[in-house]
């Protein structure tokens, strides 16, 4: 613990984070500019969730780390020893025991709770960005609220899929002023960003951008009238615990074909497992 | 009558160049204004002055706004600048591919001006994108096709569509033939001509070629070195030009 300042970054490097999340908050969806530092990691694998992680996390926090939903992957556990050795904090994989949870493209299935923090790791917090590449315009766009470009997107979708086939990181828009990449969690989860009692917190590492959601922020998805906004899965239960409610991920298991599907949630799922859930393919 | 757009000393240097120089006129509804001139002339920048595109040194663009009447359009707030941009006036590019988005299918491209102004239907705005298809002569099996697998002329045509949609009451042209052979021209310019006569428009129609204006133009204006040094109506100016300029470019044209 003596080789570094708590969690990493210096005191001032983290003053001025907790500044562009300060002002984050107070303009929801509002994407912040904010000097992001080069982190012992390459970019895209989380700089900006790590240093958004980093500013706000304290002595007393606990700390999780999800990818893809799961705690025992790489990225959610290189992160999590990193917090370990430069903050010493206490790691958990139970959410709602975890103060502090960075994430991977999910959001948890067990709802949050009021003081717990939630961090998105964000590659391309532009939502127009595919379909204008100029930032200078994009910029003029969300400050003049010109969003008509976001629906033809969508049209484009309909137009192609016969539905709106976007199926992750869609845009949403946030207390009906700016339009907002919700980093790419999959569209089940939108209606889990909407009055959600946690904070939300997202940070872009090499496009140095923060934006947030406080508590309890209205978050709608962009659709037309005619093709409605539909939060998608896998139509099938989950092979270990049986839950029919969660994010399924498809694993393919042999190569004759065989498949099953399992919450993308593993503290989800292994909470189901031990008070005696049990899905088809469960040993 | 009020004039649809009233300019008025419009002028803009580029540096110690001058672009245009206190250019005035006015336009009235369902009046088509030909500017011609040889290249360098002022004409764009004229144009794009007009349009909002560039910012005039001095004077006045008042344009007679649908709710709140003649404003002028310079000083008015950028965000009701661009939105009249969406709604009342069109920008036809000489070049297709710098109106149209060409990632985006020809129904998309048609549609944007709808969901702009906020049209969240998506079978009403694919039935009018169809519709704006049929009008400019792009069959309706091509909606979802790219615009880079279009002709030059029905880009031309397709750009043409997105910016009607909205009924826009008038129409800024940048060399909308140019790049195009005759024969598309012919036929371009005919649609143009029909387009204008059916829903009223006025326009603005900026052009090096005579022919495009003896057709489509009710009044002329002879630009050279920034300044107007002729105007008047499209056959008195073309048949009898007086400034020695504009005789020179009646001139020039070559007769087959």
């Amino acid at each position: 613990m003596t080789e570094y300042n708590f969690a990493y970054l210096d005191e001032q490097t983290k003053r001025m984070i907790r500044r562009a999340i300060l002002k984050g908050l107070a303009i929801p969806g509002y994407q912040v500019p904010f000097a992001s530092r080069e982190m012992p990691m390459p970019y895209g694998w989380g700089t900006g969730g790590v240093q958004v992680s980093a500013a706000v996390l304290t002595p007393k926090d606990t700390f999780k780390v999800i990818d893809q939903g799961a705690d025992d992957t790489t990225n959610a556990v290189s992160i999590r020893t990193f917090f370990q050795r430069t903050a010493g904090v206490a790691t958990t994989t139970a959410t709602s025991d975890a103060t502090v949870i960075q994430t991977r493209h999910r959001i948890p299935e067990e709802p949050l709770h009021e003081g717990q923090i939630l961090v998105y790791q964000v590659p391309i917090p532009e939502p127009l960005r595919f379909l204008e590449p100029r930032e200078s315009e994009t910029r003029k766009m969300h400050s003049l609220e010109e969003y008509g470009l976001m629906h033809v997107k969508l049209y484009e979708d309909i137009s192609r899929h016969g539905h709106i086939a976007t199926s992750y990181a869609y845009p949403v828009k946030v207390e009906g002023r700016y339009v907002m990449d919700p980093s790419p969690i999959p569209k089940f989860d939108n209606p889990k960003l909407g009055d959600m009692a946690a904070i939300q917190l997202f940070g872009a590492g090499r496009e140095q951008r923060i934006y947030a959601l406080p508590p309890y922020t209205q978050v709608v998805s962009l659709d037309f009238e005619d093709h409605p906004f539909e939060a998608s899965k896998a139509d099938h239960p989950c092979g270990m615990c049986g839950a029919t409610d969660s994010y399924l991920d498809e694993l393919i298991i042999d190569d004759a074909g065989g498949r099953m599907f399992v919450c993308s949630d593993t503290d989800y799922c292994e909470a189901r497992q031990a008070t005696g859930h049990k899905g088809k393919d469960a040993a | 009558m009020t004039p649809l757009l009233s300019v008025q000393g419009i002028t803009k240097r580029y540096g110690a160049h001058i672009g245009c120089a206190d250019v005035s006129f006015d336009l009235y509804p369902g009046e088509v204004v030909g500017i011609v001139g040889e290249s360098g002339s002022g004409k764009s920048t004229l144009l794009n002055c007009m349009a909002g595109h560039l910012t005039p040194d001095a004077g006045q663009v008042v344009f007679d706004t649908r709710t709140d009447g003649p404003r002028d359009t310079i000083t008015m707030s950028e965000p009701e600048r661009r939105m009249l941009g969406r709604t009342d006036w069109a920008f036809v590019h000489q070049h297709a591919r710098d109106g149209l988005r060409m990632g985006v299918s020809a129904g998309g491209n048609v549609g944007e001006r709808l969901m702009a102004v906020g049209d969240r239907h998506y079978g009403d705005i694919r039935e009018k994108a169809t519709d704006w298809l049929g009008r400019v002569e792009i069959d309706a099996s091509r909606v979802d096709d790219r615009p880079t697998t279009f002709s030059g002329g029905m880009q031309q045509r397709l750009q043409i569509a997105r910016n009607l949609v909205t009924g826009p009451r008038l129409v800024f042209m940048d060399e909308p033939t140019g790049g195009l052979d005759v024969s598309v021209q012919a036929r371009l310019l005919d649609l143009l001509r029909g387009l204008v006569r059916d829903m009223g428009l006025s326009a603005i129609i900026v052009t090096h070629d005579l022919a495009v204006v003896r057709l489509l133009a009710d009044r002329l204006m002879v630009m050279k070195s920034g300044r107007v040094v002729e105007a008047g109506l499209t056959d008195q100016v073309l048949d009898d030009p007086q400034h020695a300029y504009s005789q020179l470019l009646v001139s020039s044209v070559l007769q087959v």
